[in-house]
């Protein structure tokens, strides 16, 4: 009979045992009685050959091995017997660590689809993200992305890499359907097979599909297909307008693939591209190269490969290449955003999570207390003392596993809820799912939980002077526990006053902030990025004619009042840093000083509300072929020219080689968000005339170009007309990414207000669960006390003296709690000022406010125990010894 | 039976294996036979006997069934299995070897030299 077996069939084992030691007594007493003696002697004597029945029984069953599982089992069944015993405890209990463990659940599941898992590609270790990096930084940084004949060069030489470079685009597809701006890669061939994912639908471009001249096609996302094409199967090998061009469609991405967390509509060979930067080693258009090492390579191998790679480009161009190699490094997902703020929740709700093991931990000790006589009694009958130990921490284990599948359950039913309130959108939120990772931690957590609170009790165990514990009454017992009460109490209060003081600093920062003028007046305005018909792109002129077009197009709408062009919006993503200098003087790199330059049209200040400080904007005459002329703002004119008069001035910006003339200073705008308009961003901004951008960029500046405008309606009420009037002759110009300025302006505090609201909802829960700790731990106490106060009262004690005797002690555990609190929460003020941006420092008003609040909530919890004691009728309290 | 001394540790288990190798026999019987074999020089404790056969059973070193006795009744007989054969044969050779080598030293002459 293996293990299982034996423990599976133990009553039937129970019996042959017994059988077979009957079988043996009666042999040997008849044996006896063969021998002379007389049947009660013999069987006497048989017995004492024997020993003690239940000694022998006891040593066979330990012979067989299962005897641990057999006391687990028995420990799990006095468990839930006590459990259900007291319906009250355990729901308090359960409720209590289910909340806790469930949002620490939460937390890590996104922690473990966000920041742990492996990329979804095939075998992600043996990927790696390559790029260009120069010996000396520039204020962009070392690292570089490639340009394409560098990427060329670099696929063709390794033998280790197997490289694939994709690039961001992004287009307006005219046909079939209603035109469309969508999200588009260009892709070299052979992406595909470099992440290891394969197209189920059609096929990959071919290797000569990615060269200029050959036949446009195009694969299209699961979405798309779905979208233009109602998932027709025959979608293959139809035409599609994109960009003004006929593609052929080729295949069908699987659903769900994703490059940088984007899932791109429309993916085109990256070698039909005919600009001149493909050619151009000099320009760096955001190539991103992605490589698989070889079987057999080792990144150690890549590595000198590129290295060597790097030095012959740089013999060969040295022009560009000089000072320049290539770089690998794994390839992992772009979460750093994200990264603290999910750190700091899993951080707050571990904090969460303590209080109730801290709460839960209290309870037990007051029971254990109770149980202190029925567990001397057991060790003075022969139980050993592991053995109580043992069954103490099966009883917590067995509470903090259920607490744990409630909590699992919570998570499960939380997780999409907070997954969708995520500011903004969660990068890799599909991946955020229950798997065994986040299972193995639940459970993880429920027992290192149980443990936590079960090991205060189970300690408690008495081994010595058992007869004391025996003898004496509850009374004095209580008195031994009353230290280990108030430790709970006051740790229970310092935690949830780091909770408190760190809410308070996030309300007081998203209050500060709220408060900060951001610049520009955004109420009332729209902004929207156009994208202009393909088929103007092909010359200047007709840009500029069909932007004019578009901004009188929007003057028409109703309810609008003023029109702008604008690249980069104040307080969305994207910015445009330019080096500038007061001097025709080269200066060298890490002096250079940098603005932030944005291209408009004369009626932005209009729209925007910025004010005009001194000289003048833009006017109609400011164009191309004119003077060269910029404004700039305050912190630009500080920056530049001192405290001297700006207008006037000339500049040498990185655009031309001819300097510009400044004429005119407006207000400093927030472009950063409230939060982040701080002397480590750039600040200094300057505008410069849409009119007077150069022919050569202009196509480029025409992707990047948003319209806004300023509406007496409210702003969403215009998009409508507003889209369909600027939809052009040929009605293929969209406009997309359509957000109010209030929109964008609250989406800069979006993180700090979401940080805000679940501090809040922790630190509201740790003040609860505090309060429910001090009333259970006092009102425990104070019934111990009960006779205590009876005989006080029977000397002549009044019922304020009693209510007294009963607060001082809570006082004194608030307030040492609060003070070590407090100091916890001074550190915790740090991680939050490096974490989080626009922290305001905290002030003693916080810190006093938040214990104030704590404060009066800890003696509300414990003046209801103190008043019951004061209530004691001192007769029956006496009688009670 | 104070004059009688306790079994060395460990050796139970070895006589055990030695009287269940003669043949199947039921824990009873094996008590008589040890107490008998020994002539009543060793304590063979009665209590420690169906501890070390369950051990002995459970390591797989005996096998057990019940069958009826001669005056027919049912009782538990222990046979020697494959593995408890090759663990007899082990542990006798050890034995000897230890008794051999402490008989040597005992047999030492007192002086220390020849």
């Amino acid at each position: 009979m293996n293990w299982w077996q034996r423990l599976w069939h133990r009553d039937a084992m129970e019996k042959q045992l017994e059988k077979e030691l009957r079988f043996h007594l009666e042999q040997h007493t008849a044996d006896l009685i063969a021998r002379g003696l007389d049947p009660t002697e013999a069987r006497r004597q048989a017995r004492l050959a024997l020993g003690g029945p239940e000694q022998v029984k006891e040593e066979c069953r330990d012979a067989r091995g299962t005897r641990w599982a057999e006391d687990l089992w028995q420990d799990l069944r006095y468990a839930l017997r006590t459990l259900r015993q007291r319906p009250a405890f355990s729901a308090v209990a359960l409720v209590t660590l289910g909340l806790g463990i469930g949002a620490t659940t939460v937390m890590f599941t996104v922690i473990n689809g966000v920041l742990l898992k492996p990329l979804p590609y095939l075998e992600p270790d043996r990927l790696v993200n390559v790029q260009e990096k120069t010996e000396k930084p520039t204020r962009w940084g070392s690292l570089w992305a490639f340009t394409y004949p560098n990427f060329q060069d670099c696929s063709r030489a390794s033998r280790a890499l197997a490289m694939a470079a994709w690039r961001y685009n992004g287009g307006t597809i005219s046909q079939p359907g209603e035109a469309e701006y969508v999200d588009s890669r260009e892709i070299s061939s052979n992406l595909f097979s470099v992440l290891g994912v394969s197209i189920t639908s059609g096929r990959a471009f071919l290797p000569e599909e990615d060269r200029p001249g050959a036949a446009p096609v195009a694969i299209i996302s699961q979405n798309l297909w779905q979208r233009h094409y109602g998932g027709d199967p025959r979608a293959i090998g139809m035409p599609m307008v994109f960009e003004g061009k006929t593609y052929t469609i080729v295949g069908i991405a699987p659903a769900g693939f994703r490059l940088e967390g984007d899932e791109p509509d429309v993916l085109t060979p990256l070698g039909q591209n005919t600009q001149p930067f493909m050619q151009d080693r000099e320009a760096h258009f955001g190539f991103r190269v992605w490589a698989r090492l070889r079987p057999g390579a080792t990144s150690a191998q890549a590595r000198t490969e590129l290295a060597l790679v790097g030095r012959h480009l740089a013999e060969q161009y040295p022009k560009s290449n000089a000072g320049r190699s290539f770089v690998a490094d794994p390839l992992g997902p772009d979460v750093e955003e994200v990264q603290s703020t999910l750190w700091l929740l899993l951080g707050a709700v571990g904090l969460v999570l303590l209080i109730a093991c801290v709460n839960v931990a209290s309870l037990l000790v007051a029971r254990a207390v109770s149980r202190e006589r029925e567990l001397a009694m057991r060790v003075a009958l022969g139980a050993g003392r592991s053995r109580l130990v043992r069954q103490c921490l099966t009883e917590s284990a067995v509470l903090g596993l259920s607490g744990g599948a409630l909590g699992i359950w919570l998570a499960g039913i939380g997780l999409r809820p907070f997954v969708a309130f995520w500011p903004g959108s969660l990068p890799r939120a599909e991946e955020v799912q229950v798997d065994w990772h986040v299972l193995v931690f639940a459970i993880g957590v429920s027992l290192a939980s149980g443990l936590l609170f079960g090991l205060a009790p189970a300690l408690r165990v008495p081994v010595r002077e058992l007869e004391q514990a025996l003898r004496a009454g509850a009374r004095t017992v209580a008195g031994n526990s009353r230290r280990l009460h108030s430790g709970l109490v006051i740790s229970e209060i310092a935690l949830a006053v780091v909770l408190l003081i760190s809410a308070g600093m996030l309300g007081r920062t998203l209050l500060h902030l709220s408060s900060q003028d951001p610049g520009v007046n955004i109420r009332n305005v729209l902004t929207a990025r156009a994208a202009l018909s393909p088929a103007t792109l092909a010359s200047p002129a007709r840009i500029r004619v069909a932007w004019q077009d578009i901004l009188e197009r929007a003057r028409r709408v109703p309810g609008v009042d003023s029109v702008t062009m604008v690249d980069t919006v104040p307080m969305r993503e994207g910015n445009n840093q330019i080096g500038y200098r007061t001097t025709p003087a080269e200066l060298p790199p890490d002096q250079q000083p940098i603005a932030l330059a944005t291209s408009v049209t004369p009626d932005y200040l209009k729209v925007m509300g910025i004010p005009l400080r001194q000289g003048r904007f833009f006017n109609d005459q400011d164009r191309s072929g004119r003077e060269g002329v910029v404004v700039i703002d305050e912190a630009m004119a500080r920056q530049a020219f001192g405290g001297q008069d700006a207008i006037g001035k000339h500049l040498w910006i990185e655009m031309g080689s001819d300097p510009v003339r400044v004429v005119g200073i407006v207000g400093h705008v927030r472009h950063w968000g409230a939060a982040d308009d701080d002397p480590t961003q750039v600040r200094a901004q300057l505008y410069y005339p849409f009119a007077q951008v150069p022919d050569s960029y202009l196509r480029r500046w025409s992707e990047l170009m948003s319209i806004a405008v300023r509406t007496s309606i409210a702003p969403l009420n215009a998009v409508k007309t507003l889209r369909w009037e600027v939809r052009g002759a040929t009605s293929d110009q969209v406009l997309y990414e359509v957000r109010t300025m209030e929109q964008l302006a609250s989406a800069t505090l979006a993180r700090q207000r979401f940080l805000l609201l679940l501090f809040g909802v922790f630190a509201g829960l740790a003040l609860l669960l505090a309060c429910i700790g001090i009333y259970g731990v006092l009102a425990y106490l104070t019934s111990q006390r009960v006779p205590e106060i009876g005989l006080r009262m029977a000397l002549g004690a009044s019922t304020r003296e009693v209510l007294w005797l009963v607060l001082r002690q809570s006082l004194g555990m608030i307030f040492l709690g609060a003070a070590a609190g407090t100091a916890a929460a001074l550190a915790a003020e740090r991680v939050l000022e490096r974490l989080v941006e626009g922290m305001q420092p905290a002030e003693s008003q916080t810190f006093a406010v938040m214990i104030l609040v704590l404060v009066l909530a800890a003696l509300f919890a414990s003046f209801l125990p103190a008043r019951r004691a004061s209530r004691v009728d001192p007769v029956q309290a006496l009688r009670q010894e | 039976m104070s004059s009688k001394s306790d079994l060395p540790q460990g050796t139970l288990d070895l006589l055990i294996l030695k009287v269940v190798a003669l043949g199947p026999v039921h824990g009873y019987a094996i008590a008589q036979r040890l107490q008998q074999v020994s002539r009543d020089v060793v304590q063979v404790p009665q209590g420690s006997l169906y501890p070390a056969l369950h051990r002995l059973e459970n390591r797989g070193l005996l096998a057990a069934g019940w069958e009826e006795t001669e005056t027919g009744r049912e009782a538990k007989f222990y046979r020697l299995t494959r593995r408890g054969r090759a663990q007899l044969e082990a542990e006798t050779a050890s034995w000897q070897r230890l008794t051999e080598a402490v008989g040597l030293i005992l047999g030492m002459a007192e002086g220390g030299t020849q």
